[in-house]
């Protein structure tokens, strides 16, 4: 059984790392250096992420449907969604271009939220299974959220660009926004679950 | 917690605790309400736009994308097509589309869908903005009330759209010629329209046109107005010298057709929508006096009527009042005379004189009328006559004129269908007749006997200057005889002649010296001449006086009783 700073009664200021010795209280602890906000595990941390990845569900809905790109020339305007660009340049002949458009526009998103998922469901349910290979999986996860936002830039850079009046321009659709809000959703609720609750009931601290 | 000692940690400081709030609403949960709040009106957003779904057959998918092709009216995007598949008969494809909300009351009984796709037309250039952005299906929109969800698209845009302000007119031509779907229709120069349809008639016999003439310039076509083929350059050799008339460049490379009111009309209210009218082949053959009223007439001649030709003209005094229809020949079956019937058009109204008054004069009588008519012509002479029009070429035309000569004719005009108008040899033709009655009658001569009667006279002559000789003979030896016998009595006779003559010269003398101008006789008489001429003077002189007073003849001149 390894020893943690739980099970001995310590509490470690997540801001200045200053170490304390817990109260009897659970919660409203404060850094006595720093008053930072003291707890053993992150506050409502199942929770929080359970709001904010209900909430990237259903925007992951509008981001796929709604035009994510509006280019408009001088020969009438065109609305992409994200799946027409891939089949665009699919149907164009640069795969490479489109799986890497469909890997970090689709695939990481989608598979974030199921990912998510499946670790907010397995530690509600304590589950002991495989807790190395979900807390690798939460690494990633953590890791990847920033990097599904290269659509985002893309719309942004181009919006920013290419702005040349009646006779080329682009906007950022609706969709746009919904995917954003995703993947700050995603990211958020990423950040709100605490990976240590994975190994609470590998490894109960004894209270 | 703290009671329990920790080896290696000894004065960790105790963290401090605040009492927590007992009520701490966990606003997290705002974030997935505002996100379902949001999804839930972007589809309740979506259901409630969702429009109509049609389909539309086109002859092929040319341009047509799914998903990709929109369909504008006026050039904003009503709809996108949403699928194009095979019709199932294989003649046609399917686009099925979506359209909007708003497009719902479009889509009526007669409203049109067509692809548009860049197009060069004789008017001009269309749809160039397709040829990178790729074709969208146009609507043209109805006015019937009817809805309607599946339509037949048309392969090409309807040259005027339905709620363009202008009418339609039908032209009817012979042919072609240079014109087609986009020409441009002129006034005074102008464009002002163009066809927007062609199509040959169902028996082949002619081309009938649709145009369409734009709104303020459509008030312009009245029930008299001409239309012409002003395609190209029209060049004509007058007295006037070259003339060259043209609409407009456009219409050198392209053709139009050109429209003017006719002339000698006063105003007329405009033409209704579909009217048809003729499309001449230039401008003078627009206004050329239409003949609105034909008469078909016969007529028969007797002789050749080799250089009469089919659209030859008949002529009135120079002023060409119909032409030939048809040339037969007719026999009859008793006696094999051979008659040349000839069948002639005539245009009474060119006859009504309206060239010189200008106004709508107005054949109006009925055929009854103008039948009685021409027979008063036929009685007072009226007669057909064939007239080398080109001596060269041997052209013939019909004149009619009076020849009051003209043997009568007893001419039943109502019997007979067409009418028969009296024709005479023509002047040429009588000449030929002439001649050949002149050699016919040196023909009945009989020139033998003649000659042997020439013999006879001449032999009988012979005898006779014989006779002639021996009377000669004769007279010869009288003047010999006279010579010597008479000679010596007729020179004495002459002798007292002259003496006689002699004697008669001095009495006609003294006869002379008397009358001579001093000769007292001649004197006397002058000078009684003279006092009769006073005398004269003076009896004129009582008679004026007696003219001016008669009164003094009773009471006397007034004047010498107080002078």
């Amino acid at each position: 059984m390894n020893v943690t700073a739980a099970r001995l009664g310590y509490l470690t200021c997540h801001a200045c790392g200053l170490l304390h010795r817990a109260s009897g209280h659970a919660h409203g602890l404060f850094c006595t250096r720093c008053g930072a906000a003291l707890h053993t595990r992150k506050r409502d941390s199942v929770a929080r992420a359970w709001a904010l990845l209900i909430a990237a569900y259903v925007l992951i809905v509008p981001a796929n449907v709604l035009p994510v790109m509006v280019s408009g020339s001088l020969f009438g305007s065109e609305s992409d969604t994200i799946m027409s660009g891939v089949a665009f340049l699919w149907s164009d002949g640069s795969w490479l271009l489109a799986a890497i458009l469909f890997i970090a526009s689709i695939a990481v998103p989608f598979a974030k939220l199921l990912a998510m998922t499946f670790l907010l469901v397995s530690v509600q349910r304590r589950s002991t299974l495989a807790p190395e290979q979900r807390t690798r999986l939460y690494r990633v996860l953590e890791f990847v959220g920033r990097w599904s936002m290269i659509d985002i830039y893309v719309a942004a850079i181009l919006t920013a660009l290419v702005q040349f009046g009646g006779l080329m321009s682009i906007q950022a659709g609706p969709g746009a926004i919904a995917f954003g809000s995703v993947v700050v959703l995603t990211m958020f609720a990423a950040e709100s679950f605490d990976p240590r609750l994975i190994w609470d009931p590998v490894e109960p601290h004894g209270r | 917690m703290a009671d329990r000692p920790e080896p290696g940690a000894p004065d960790l400081p105790e963290a401090v605790a605040v009492p927590r709030r007992r009520f701490a609403p966990q606003l997290i949960w705002l974030v997935p309400i505002v996100a379902v709040l949001v999804g839930g009106w972007l589809a309740v957003k979506a259901v409630l736009e969702r429009g109509p779904v049609i389909t539309i057959t086109f002859k092929t998918a040319e341009g047509l994308e799914a998903g990709k092709t929109k369909i504008k009216y006026k050039d904003v995007e009503i709809g996108v097509v949403k699928t194009v598949s095979l019709s199932p008969d294989r003649k046609g494809v399917v686009a099925t589309a979506e359209l909007s909300k708003e497009a719902e009351s479009f889509l009526v009984e007669d409203t049109r869908f067509f692809v548009v796709r860049p197009r060069v037309t004789a008017g001009g250039v269309s749809g160039l903005g397709t040829l990178l952005a790729g074709p969208y299906i146009g609507i043209d929109i109805g006015k019937s009330k009817q809805t309607r969800r599946d339509f037949v698209g048309l392969e090409v845009a309807p040259m005027v759209a339905s709620d363009q302000p202008g009418r339609r007119f039908i032209l009817r031509a012979g042919e072609l010629g240079s014109i087609d779907v986009g020409t441009p229709i002129f006034f005074r120069k102008v464009s002002v329209g163009q066809v927007i349809t062609e199509e040959l008639d169902k028996g082949g016999t002619g081309v009938t046109f649709t145009i369409f003439v734009n709104n303020p310039y459509d008030q312009y076509i009245t029930p008299s107005t001409r239309f012409w083929n002003a395609s190209g350059i029209d060049v004509s050799l007058g007295a006037a010298g070259l003339e060259i008339r043209t609409e407009s460049l456009v219409s050198i490379l392209v053709g139009g057709i050109a429209f003017e009111a006719a002339p000698d009309t006063g105003p007329e209210p405009p033409a209704a929508a579909n009217t048809e009218f003729m499309l001449f082949l230039s401008r003078a053959e627009a206004f050329r006096t239409p003949d609105r009223v034909v008469d078909t007439s016969l007529l028969v001649f007797d002789g050749s009527v080799r250089g009469l030709s089919v659209g030859a003209p008949l002529d009135f005094r120079g002023v060409t009042i119909g032409e030939v229809v048809k040339i037969g020949v007719a026999v009859d079956p008793k006696t094999f005379a051979f008659t040349m019937p000839v069948l002639v058009k005539l245009f009474p109204e060119r006859l009504a004189g309206r060239q010189f008054i200008g106004t709508k004069a107005t054949v109006s009588e009925s055929p009854a009328v103008r039948l009685s008519r021409v027979k008063q012509l036929i009685d007072k002479g009226l007669r057909a006559q064939l007239r080398s029009g080109n001596l060269l070429t041997g052209q013939l035309y019909v004149a009619l004129d009076f020849f009051p000569d003209a043997p009568k004719v007893k001419s039943d005009l109502t019997a007979k269908k067409p009418p028969e108008i009296p024709t005479i040899p023509g002047t040429f033709e009588e000449l030929q007749n002439n001649l050949a009655n002149v050699v016919k009658k040196l023909d009945k001569l009989q020139i033998e006997e003649i000659g042997a009667d020439t013999r006879k006279l001449i032999a009988s002559l012979d005898e006779t200057l014989k006779s002639v000789d021996t009377l000669l003979q004769g007279a010869d030896t009288l003047v010999k005889r006279v010579d010597s016998d008479l000679m010596p009595d007729l020179r004495r006779a002459l002798d007292t002649a002259g003496r006689a003559l002699d004697t008669a010269g001095a009495t006609l003398n003294s006869a002379n010296a008397v009358l001579a101008s001093e000769s007292p006789l001649q004197s006397d008489l002058r000078q009684t001449l003279m006092e009769v001429n006073r005398t004269l003077a003076a009896i004129r002189a009582l008679a004026d006086s007696l003219e001016r007073h008669p009164e003094s003849l009773i009471r006397g001149k007034q004047g010498a009783a107080s002078p």
